[in-house]
């Protein structure tokens, strides 16, 4: 029933010579929930309708379970997708829209009407049947476009932006539903979102897209912790990672006139007299009020409240770098402060790409 | 007295001369009808049903309201079949030369109007002894509407959404499916746009019938109401008011119903 | 945002290589064979009930076709004759004449004028007196010609006509002693409701925090009018007066009540045209005439699609 999804040397060029997608390899196993994440323009709503055929790929292949489906149409690829604007049928009832997929495949109308309410009872939609989308919420309009997809029998889900047209206390209980809702489906689903923090709540794993290539794949924890590259490290976080020009000396890292210790994860793998970027994120830095080893020492320039952290930046001889403090024991602006980060969450890029052993 | 109070006094005598202006011309065509022995004197009508009788004794006027009713409804269906499918393709599909096509179709619809082709099509109905055929007279009239149906119906479906087909697309719809099932319940309003306005422009045209049509029999209401008031002798006042009335009766209704359904932002061929 | 706009087609695949896709990428699926399928029978109706006779008006300009006689079996090419005997005609200079009356009386003074009048008497107003005058004047606009025209001759009669009576004058035969005047003030009694309608749109489309704080600098009505509004439904205004000038240039409905009489004191062009064609039977001359309007219809139609799409 179910199936993966397997990308290979994917290409897509737009007449006119925009190279939305550049030789692109993807494998994307049965019944994963992934994620296509990166800015706007990146790509990946091209590579999502690639996928699902409203795109034809100027070259390279998209398998499906078992079959090349590069050359199908649309409607021959048996995946089910979820469009931004959810595409409800304003002129049908919401059980009309739930059996839409049957009524194309011509079964009766008293099956389609039984398979619409047996798939709305379950998205919680059993009131709402006789409705019609416009006369519904944002929150409800979205779970009838995921009950039209459930009631097709689709190898493989693709949902392009799916929370974007919520608002932002819904789209987090819609979060939460969705996941459990896919793991407890188990189909092959890939959505696409411009929001790292979806991506990172929901995926299991998650494909980071800049300019029509993929820059990273992993587990959220793997993309979130060790960012291939300073691209991934700056669009991944809640609060950017601090990304510090560095030179290596003496075994030690130079960054804005202090010196730092090669962190675990590039140890033994740097040249002395060699330039690098030296990342660490601002929850991986530790506060300190006193001098101390390792340490990044500067003014307090901003304090940001996080709710329940603030997020300070300090002014290191011109340098801005930014740590993450707990509740209670904030500075005030213009203190003396320090910045030590953890030598096992710091990170080492050469030339943009991360040192790892 | 107070600015105030002269400005209200001012709009008030404005309002009054405009809605005397407006009104004056069709007092008689409320008043005639119902009026015994009418005259072109508006008076009071000491309502008589009488003269609506004498439409049903006249031999061309309720079949000339027939006649129009047949080329309207014939050049309206044309129109809209034609103009809707010439639009979803215009409008979904990017074929070569598509921009220029546009263009070229609004400006002959605005500069090939009937007073300017009246003489060619006159030469060439007369030559190719097309006078008195009224699919000839119904194809000339949708070569005229076409252009502007198709332009305001295209127009109509670029701000539908393209995601409704593609997700019937994905859905697995064949092309013929998509029409039938979301293209054409999307586009009513738009499909009974242009057919209200194909049926109010036939409805209403003197120019073309006048020119083609020589057989009373198959002449429009408008030919023959002017033929009713300029031939020769007395005008029959009782039948040209009531005649009239009744060819007004139909576009007052569907600029009723259109301007409640749609609210009234179309005609003579544009919308901003 | 939407997705990206689908794109066009891709055309043949790169030779060799690369795999053909050839399946279709607009929204429906429809492809290039069935969009061209679906658009032909408009054209081709297009083609030979519209852009044919415009063409065919181009060449029977150019002959000494009649209706009946010796060239209306053998027509001759005659080259600019039409054209030339055209400019010595004082006819066809007269008709000019009063066609120009017409569209500058009817049309730019008395549409136009009166239209946006309307529009700005009403703009503030909800409710029943707004529905009765726009509905007034929007009847003048929808009945028939054939009807309107008669109840205008109704109007005008001399002797028993409602407007001599109301002006308390006898026996002032309007339609012959004064058939431009009242052609031109038919017109504008028949057309006003597009400018009225026009213009009420674009009154709504003028900020109204422009307007106030235009007032709460103490403007007048006149210099709101001036400073604010003007400026903004310039374009509008220019739509207006190039689409009414095209319409009224090519009304027929004159002939309707004074067929080009008394005497061709009212004959505009488009009734020149049918009359010398149609009535005198002299088609290339009348072709002539109707090359004339073409081309003027042209101008104006390409002016108003340049500024139509300087504003998009």
């Amino acid at each position: 029933m179910m199936a993966a999804i397997e990308l290979r040397g994917l290409t897509k060029v737009y007449p006119g010579g925009v190279r939305a997608l550049d030789h692109l390899d993807l494998a994307i196993p049965d019944g994963e929930f992934f994620a296509l994440l990166g800015p706007s323009g990146c790509g990946k709503t091209t590579l999502l309708r690639t996928i699902a055929g409203l795109e034809t790929a100027t070259g390279g292949a998209v398998v499906i379970g078992d079959r090349d489906v590069t050359g199908v149409q649309p409607g021959g690829r048996n995946v089910a997708m979820v469009f931004q604007d959810y595409a409800l049928f304003p002129h049908m009832d919401v059980s009309d829209n739930i059996a839409y997929p049957l009524r194309v495949k011509k079964v009766a109308r008293a099956a389609r009407r039984a398979r619409a309410a047996e798939v709305g009872a379950r998205l919680g939609l059993e009131h709402l049947m006789d409705r019609r989308p416009g006369r519904l919420s944002g929150g409800q309009q979205q779970r009838v476009a995921l009950a039209r997809v459930m009631a097709t029998q689709a190898q493989a889900f693709l949902f392009d932006e799916p929370l974007s047209n919520l608002d932002a206390r819904l789209r987090l209980e819609a979060r939460t539903f969705l996941k459990k809702l896919q793991r407890d489906l188990g189909v092959t689903t890939v959505f696409v979102t411009h929001d790292q923090a979806e991506a990172l709540a929901m995926a299991d794993r998650m494909a980071v897209m800049e300019a029509g290539h993929i820059r990273q794949i992993g587990t959220p924890a793997e993309v979130f912790r060790r960012p291939a590259n300073t691209f991934v490290a700056a669009f991944i976080g809640s609060t950017p990672m601090n990304l510090l020009d560095g030179v290596v000396r003496d075994g030690r890292l130079e960054v804005a006139g202090c010196a730092l210790p090669v962190p675990s994860s590039a140890e033994g793998l740097l040249a002395d007299g060699e330039r690098i970027v030296y990342g660490v994120r601002p929850e991986y830095n530790a506060y300190a009020s006193e001098p101390a080893e390792g340490a990044l020492g500067g003014k307090v320039a901003i304090m940001e409240n996080l709710g329940a952290s603030h997020l300070v930046t300090l002014d290191v001889n011109e340098v801005m770098v930014q740590v993450v403090v707990p509740e209670g024991r904030e500075p005030a602006v213009g203190d003396q402060g320090y910045a030590v980060p953890r030598r096992d969450r710091a990170l080492v890029y050469r030339d943009g790409e991360l040192v790892t052993g | 007295m107070t600015r105030f109070a002269l400005g209200r006094i001012g709009f008030a005598t404005l309002i009054a001369v405009l809605l005397a202006f407006f009104t004056l011309p069709l007092l008689w065509l409320a008043s005639a009808p119902l009026t015994s022995d009418p005259t072109y004197k508006v008076a009071a009508p000491d309502l008589t049903w009488e003269n609506f009788r004498t439409i049903l004794e006249h031999p061309y006027a309720l079949p000339s309201l027939y006649n129009s009713l047949v080329l309207s409804a014939g050049t309206a269906l044309l129109v809209v079949l034609l103009a809707a499918l010439a639009a979803y393709a215009l409008s979904r599909v990017r074929l070569p030369g598509r921009d220029a096509l546009l263009y070229v179709l609004l400006l002959l619809s605005s500069i090939i109007t009937g007073t300017a082709a009246m003489v060619p099509l006159f030469q060439l109905a007369v030559d190719l002894r097309l006078i008195d055929s009224r699919l000839g007279l119904i194809l000339i009239l949708s070569g005229g509407l076409l252009p502007a149906a198709i332009f305001m119906l295209k127009d109509f479906m670029d701000s539908t959404p393209e995601s409704y087909e593609e997700s019937a697309r994905v859905f697995g719809a064949s092309p013929l499916q998509i029409v039938r099932h979301v293209v054409v319940p999307l586009v009513r309003p738009g499909l009974a746009t242009i057919a209200v306005w194909a049926v109010a422009n036939v409805w209403g045209n003197f120019l073309m019938p006048f020119l083609l049509l020589r057989d009373v029999e198959k002449q429009p209401a408008a030919v023959i109401m002017y033929t009713l008031y300029t031939e020769g002798g007395q005008a029959d006042l009782r039948l040209l008011s009531t005649f009239g009335l009744l060819y007004s009766v139909p576009v007052v209704l569907m600029y009723l119903i259109v301007s409640r359904k749609y609210g009234f932002r179309f005609h003579g061929g544009i919308k901003r | 945002m939407a997705p990206p706009a689908t794109p066009a087609d891709l055309g043949p695949p790169p030779a060799g290589g690369e795999r053909g896709h050839r399946h279709s990428v607009d929204a429906a699926g429809l492809g290039r064979l069935r969009a061209g399928a679906f658009t032909a029978p408009a054209l081709a109706l297009i083609a030979v009930f519209l852009v044919f006779p415009a063409l065919w008006v181009l060449y029977l300009g150019l002959t000494d076709y009649r209706l009946t006689g010796v060239a209306a079996a053998e027509p001759r090419i005659v080259g600019l004759d039409n054209f030339l005997a055209a400019l010595a005609n004082p006819r066809f200079w007269g008709s000019t004449w009063l066609t120009v009356q017409f569209v500058a009386g009817s049309a730019v003074a008395g549409q136009a004028v009166l239209g946006f009048a309307i529009a700005w008497l009403l703009r503030d107003r909800r409710g029943p007196l707004r529905r009765i005058v726009e509905g007034l004047v929007i009847l003048a606009w929808i009945l028939p010609s054939a009807v309107v025209a008669f109840l205008w001759v109704a109007l005008l009669d001399p002797s028993d006509g409602t407007l001599n009576a109301v002006l308390g004058l006898t026996d002032v035969a309007w339609l012959i002693d004064h058939p431009m005047l009242s052609i031109i003030v038919f017109n504008v009694w028949r057309g006003t409701a597009f400018s009225m309608l026009l213009y009420a749109a674009a009154l709504e489309s003028v900020p109204p925090s422009h307007l106030e704080s235009a007032r709460l600098a103490g403007a007048s009505s006149r210099r709101q009018l001036r400073d604010v509004v003007f400026p903004h439904i310039r374009g509008h205004v220019l739509t207006n007066l190039l689409l009414i000038s095209l319409w009224t240039f090519n009304d027929f409905t004159p002939f309707m009540l004074t067929a080009g009489g008394p005497d061709g004191r009212s004959e505009v062009l488009a009734v020149h045209v049918y009359i010398e064609a149609v009535r005198n039977g002299s088609l290339g001359y009348g072709a002539a005439i109707s090359t004339i309007i073409l081309l003027i219809n042209l101008v104006v139609a390409v002016c108003y699609l340049r500024l139509l799409r300087s504003r998009r």
